[in-house]
């Protein structure tokens, strides 16, 4: 029942969250929304028994990423209003057509799929602690796991290079 | 009343849904980036719930790795957002349709 009671609150906050990002002109309030989404899904981890991923939601995405959109608003975003209102209604008219009608698809193609689990007498316990997560991350999929090594320097020297290369001269690129 | 797996997918869906909706509607590109972002973290949903349901640990290591991806994809994003910035003096994507045909 407690499960349910807290399901039912921040998947509202969630959803909330979700719209009032993309509705929100301030482009602050937007990234406050997705903040309280994010929270909401990582609480949700820890009612699925996901613990190690929602601590590593938090850390990663409440903490870096938005402590990063929120520099970067800081420099671009805040003082150029969004030309939201000005848009033409049948584009939004259309978007809300596009979003009902893949969220249907979405819940049509789950029905039509049997998830099965992994044995009749119901599903194993899960305890999704860092320590299972670990031995699966480094036992199976450890190949993957060292070319997310390399993305990651890889993203870090683009970064750099997209900071440091900024002088040439608009003439000299556009030829 | 107990929560099912068809709960969290269903607002995984709809998280996604908005998403979507998000990058279609908007046309400022930081806002549009933290729709895509939305959408990850929807998808990072299904993988948790799933992996709950089936009692598997792979779904969660398969989210581990949505975020090791959005995390490099955020940082270089930005990065173009900050620097077509600091030529064009603005962030929204209309107005930076210089490529188009």
């Amino acid at each position: 029942m407690a499960e349910t009671i807290i399901f039912i609150l921040f998947a509202a906050v969630a959803l909330v969250g979700a719209v009032s990002m993309i509705t929100a002109s301030n482009t602050v309030y937007s990234a406050m929304g997705l903040l309280a989404t994010m929270f909401s899904i990582a609480i949700l981890y820890v009612v699925l028994d996901a613990h190690f991923v929602a601590a590593v939601q938090v850390i990663v995405y409440a903490g870096a990423v938005m402590t990063l959109f929120l520099f970067v608003i800081m420099m671009v975003g805040v003082d150029k209003p969004d030309a939201y209102g000005a848009q033409l209604p049948i584009q939004r008219f259309m978007t809300a057509v596009v979003a009902l009608g893949l969220f249907g698809a979405i819940a049509l193609a789950g029905r039509a799929v049997w998830i099965t689990g992994s044995d009749a007498f119901g599903t194993p316990a899960l305890n999704g602690t860092a320590e299972a997560v670990a031995d699966e991350l480094f036992g199976t999929w450890m190949v993957p796991f060292l070319s997310t090594v390399m993305l990651l320097t890889i993203a870090a020297v683009g970064t750099i290079a997209l900071a440091y290369f900024r002088d040439t001269p608009l003439e000299e690129v556009s030829e | 009343m107990t929560v099912t797996v068809t709960w969290f997918l269903l607002l995984a869906a709809a998280l996604f849904s908005i998403g979507v909706a998000g990058v279609l509607i908007r046309r400022n590109a930081l806002v549009m980036f933290m729709s895509i972002e939305l959408m990850l973290n929807a998808v990072n949903l299904t993988f948790v719930a799933v992996s709950h349901e089936l009692g598997l640990i792979e779904g969660q290591v398969a989210a581990l790795f949505v975020m090791v991806v959005a995390a490099a994809e955020v940082t270089v994003g930005l990065a173009i957002i900050v620097a077509v910035f600091r030529t064009r003096s603005t962030a929204n994507v209309d107005e930076l349709a210089e490529m188009s045909g």
